[in-house]
């Protein structure tokens, strides 16, 4: 396991700097992972569980939105949840840092922990638990208050008060996520202020900006143009050897891009309720599920032959 | 045939005529009408309070006192008193009715959600919006005036509970316009939900809810009948809010203006036009306020 993991570990360490400003170093990425895992012998296993969901189900007062599902995200690995919509990948995210709390009605079934700790446990108190996971949503959605409030919110709610601190936190985060060239000028100005890919990234260093040890990251390009994306995917490649991130995708890309792991959802139509439950098909490392998906479902959705 | 198709067509990007236009004309000018419509009174109002009040206003006539009796021609005494007792009534209220109100508001967005006290209360709420200033005046006096006798506090009581009602409902409907995205965005950074409430919430909404505020604390302003009852009419200024007999503009405007004098009915027109400028003195300070609270919302 260690020796799998010094194995695979430089080739991923490689990939920040080669890979972004160079698309064409990415190619034999993959390959080379999949070698340094062949030499293990092992499967990439490497690392410590974050994260291990058994038999997870998912209701909505009544309504089953997911089921079935069980899986294991390791530490910094970037997990990547695929899928198509309407299956849950959303859902299951956020019942990793107790986001589906804030929806009433909304509970949880089957076994979820986070470092061997049970996460629905009796005891745990969800703004603990969000202290530690951090979340980036598909809109940006930056606080009304100015860019530097925005960064120094979380700090300041956890306690933080020193200025000075204050300050070197948010120039950290913001170069974190890239974003402090842009805006070192202007930290007073209206964090709304910002397009679109600058809010995003402001969201993320935002996220940053309290040290979680996890970031969930919700389709977090999904509204951004193809540069902007290819920055918060180089900001994600760049920071995952201090944080895990899981991250939901609809860009299959995107997921070979920059995941270790990807895990396949899919939905199961009930016809004679006519509901819609979705369901984890197929887990794997993210080389492998793409190229040599085990589920036939898999197979037809990475090729292109299903929605 | 051959002909006909050979010849370029060019597009016609020009308005649409008929039924669709005419319709599109006949709504923008029923818009312009409704809109001469709502300004002609506004307009004649403020013309004739201010072409009849303008000539007796003058700094002995805001500050001095005491209130002149009826029957004295224009120019003696002064509104210094009800300017005074005005001022003391209306902040009075304002400090009781509009912390409590808007913290109602948070309370039934933030908190109640769906259960029965929230929904109990929401509703409450919304009927005592149609209850008649008259009927707040003579509860407050059944409850209090005749235990405690006249005061600017009974006073303020009634013009506070004129004034909780609207400050709930426009606070609550400016707290459901909050996106939640922004709820959530402070909630995955592990705050609490009352430091979401304070934090982001409250900031996100302070700009409607300080103009739903100050349209309550304008209306209680030119509130008269729940102060017959409640401040009594004392002509001399009296700077202790919690007991005695106060005044206040409206009262005065009342007093006055139905007398046959036409000292008095100057006094009257003077004090309209004084109750106009406190007010409009007000919106401007509180919109003043408000940008500097709203300057990062865009």
């Amino acid at each position: 396991m260690e020796q799998s993991e010094q194995n695979t570990a430089p080739g991923l360490k490689a990939i920040p700097e080669s890979a972004t400003r160079q698309p064409q170093v990415q190619m034999p990425e993959p390959a080379a992972i999949r070698d340094a895992e062949q030499t293990a012998g092992l499967p990439a296993e490497a690392g410590v569980p974050i994260f291990e969901m058994k038999d997870v189900s998912i209701y909505y007062g009544s309504f089953r939105a997911v089921t079935n599902v069980s899986l294991t995200i390791y530490e910094h690995q970037i997990t990547a949840f695929i899928g198509p919509s309407g299956c849950g990948k959303t859902t299951v995210l956020r019942t990793l840092n107790r986001m589906n709390d804030l929806i009433p009605g909304a509970r949880v079934e089957g076994e979820v922990s986070y470092r061997g700790e049970q996460l629905y446990g009796k005891d745990v108190s969800p703004i603990a638990v969000r202290r530690r996971i951090g979340m980036v949503f598909q809109k940006p959605n930056p606080f009304p208050k100015s860019i530097y409030d925005n960064v120094a919110y979380g700090p300041r709610i956890n306690g933080e008060r020193n200025k000075k601190k204050l300050d070197e936190i948010v120039e950290r985060s913001l170069r974190q996520a890239a974003l402090w060239d842009e805006v070192k000028n202007r930290l007073g100005t209206s964090g709304l202020s910002l397009s679109g890919g600058q809010a995003q990234r402001l969201c993320i260093a935002r996220t940053l900006a309290v040290e979680p040890d996890v970031v969930l990251m919700d389709e977090p390009a999904s509204a951004l143009d193809p540069i902007a994306t290819g920055a918060i995917e180089d900001l994600m490649k760049e920071i995952k050897d201090r944080y895990t991130i899981v991250i939901v995708t609809h860009n299959m890309q995107q997921a070979t891009r920059v995941s270790d792991r990807t895990a396949f959802y899919s939905v199961l139509v009930n016809p004679q309720s006519d509901t819609r439950t979705g369901t984890l098909v197929e887990y794997a490392p993210t080389d492998r599920l793409f190229g040599d998906p085990q589920d036939d479902r898999t197979k037809a959705y990475v090729t292109g032959r299903m929605g | 045939m051959a002909v006909v198709t050979a010849e370029p067509q060019l597009p016609d990007l020009r308005e649409a005529k008929g039924w669709r236009r005419t319709k599109n004309r006949i709504m923008t000018i029923l818009m312009v009408v409704s809109f001469i419509l709502v300004i002609i009174p506004l307009g004649f109002v403020l013309f004739t309070v201010i072409a009849k009040g303008a000539s007796i206003i003058s700094w002995s006539f805001l500050t001095g006192g005491p209130i002149a009796s009826t029957v004295a021609p224009a120019g003696v005494g002064g509104m210094g008193p009800a300017v005074l007792g005005t001022i003391e009534i209306t902040a009075l209220a304002t400090v009781m009715a509009v912390p409590l109100g808007i913290l109602g508001a948070v309370y039934l967005n933030e908190y109640g959600g769906k259960n029965w006290l929230a929904a109990l209360i929401g509703f409450m709420s919304d009927v005592m919006t149609g209850v008649p200033s008259i009927i707040m005046g003579l509860f407050i006096f059944t409850i209090w005036v005749l235990h405690f006798g006249l005061s600017g506090l009974a006073g303020a009581f009634a013009l506070g509970c004129l004034m909780l009602p609207i400050v709930i409902r426009s606070s609550y409907e400016m707290l459901r316009l909050v996106p939640n995205a922004l709820r959530e965005g402070s909630y995955a950074l592990g705050a609490t939900k009352a430091r979401v409430t304070v934090t982001v919430v409250l900031p996100a909404a302070i700009g409607g809810i300080v103009s739903g505020s100050l349209l309550a604390v304008a209306r209680a302003a030119g509130e008269t009948a729940p102060l017959l009852f409640c401040i009594g009419a004392a002509s001399e200024a009296n700077k202790n809010v919690f007991s005695g007999a106060n005044t206040a503009l409206p009262s005065q405007i009342f007093a006055n203006a139905n007398q046959p004098y036409v000292g008095a009915q100057d006094r009257g027109w003077g004090a309209a036009l004084t109750l106009i400028a406190l007010c409009f003195i007000l919106m401007i300070a509180a919109r003043l306020v408000t940008a500097r609270f709203a300057r990062y919302s865009r």
